[in-house]
């Protein structure tokens, strides 16, 4: 670590912002480019049935399809906003 | 049987011409009778990394067409007597391969060679896929960088479903190859560590070659970097190789050198 680098350490370090960017997408394309054709649809009509009751935006909703051996576990994360009181 | 590897990244500018030359180099080096095949049709650049840009007379196309044969197109390196370059046109466009032809030729070499490298090009298209196709194992040629990691994982992604291996229901042996790589970058945060590109492609690793001057002078004078053994890059190759073949050989080049006490105060 040198002089200018203690000076230079409170911005924010650009390779973790790097992996976090690319751990994301990678998820993202993997399924898309490698997961059953149906799954964007599923996605999309999943998005839409949540927005009939609540608000959420486009990225609140992470489809995910994992192979393990003989079962495919399709794995839903839906992320609702804070409640109001 | 000869072995064939495909060395590939989807992102252009990674390396994998200057690793084809050096790794096919570090093979035949070891006595392996070894052929490198130039896939990018249109573009070709492995005979200049190779230095043999003026003894090209036929091409892969010529071959695939059968204009010519395999003998006439091969050219011997003039360094190692059991390696072998197989040029790409520079006239014709990458559609001018057609599987059965590939094909043909890659059988053809297998009855004499011990490994066949094959030089992909860019992108994910019909060239990178007809390099990628007959291929037995694969070097994915990395830079710590986002597009280029992103591209990696999507060409990974095709070996596993695209390929004969795949389609027989087998699976292409991968092997990560991490390219101008800068640990003092990496030390500083600015740089995906080695560790960061590992956890994200998720295949094991064969080996981190520094960035390197050494690599430039290399392509400068048509030598592949192997050759100098002075290098850093030289050596981290020469390593990747070592361990492919199996032997344990530890990582170099993934720490920051010494600097001296004025650089360490003032950085650069």
């Amino acid at each position: 670590m040198s002089l200018m680098d203690f000076f230079r350490r409170d911005q924010k370090n650009s390779a973790a912002i790097a992996k976090e960017r690319l751990r994301v997408l990678v998820a993202h394309d993997r399924l898309r480019n490698n997961g059953p054709d149906y799954l964007p649809q599923l996605q999309r009509d999943i998005l839409e049935v949540i927005r009939k009751y609540v608000e959420i935006g486009d990225d609140d909703v992470v489809v995910n399809l994992e192979n393990q051996g003989q079962t495919s576990i399709l794995e839903l994360n839906v992320t609702l906003p804070d409640q109001k009181p | 049987m000869a072995k064939i590897i495909v060395v590939t990244s989807g992102k252009g500018g990674v390396g994998k011409t200057t690793t084809s030359a050096a790794v096919a180099s570090a093979l035949a080096m070891r006595g392996f009778k070894t052929a490198v095949i130039d896939f990018d049709v249109g573009l070709r650049n492995l005979d200049l990394i190779m230095g043999c840009e003026r003894r090209v007379v036929y091409d892969f196309v010529n071959v695939i067409q059968q204009d010519a044969t395999l003998n006439q197109a091969l050219i011997r390196d003039k360094r190692l007597e059991n390696l072998y370059v197989l040029p790409a046109s520079q006239t014709r466009d990458k559609d001018a391969l057609d599987q059965e032809g590939v094909k043909r030729v890659l059988d053809e070499l297998a009855e004499t060679f011990d490994y066949i490298i094959c030089d992909s090009p860019a992108g994910i298209e019909h060239g990178a896929q007809m390099a990628l196709y007959f291929a037995d194992e694969a070097i994915i040629v990395t830079n710590p960088e986002v597009s280029s990691v992103r591209d990696s994982d999507r060409i990974i992604g095709i070996l596993q479903s695209k390929s004969r291996r795949a389609r027989e229901g087998g699976t292409v042996k991968e092997h990560l190859l991490l390219t101008r790589y800068n640990p003092e970058r990496v030390e500083r945060g600015e740089m995906l560590s080695v560790k960061d590109v590992e956890e994200i492609l998720a295949i094991p690793l064969l080996g981190v070659i520094p960035e390197s001057e050494a690599v430039l002078k290399a392509s400068n004078q048509g030598v592949p970097v192997v050759h100098d053994q002075e290098s850093d890059a030289g050596q981290a190759y020469d390593d990747a190789v070592a361990r492919y073949l199996g032997e344990d050989r530890p990582h170099r080049f993934l720490d920051k050198q010494k600097k001296s006490f004025l650089k360490r105060v003032f950085g650069g």
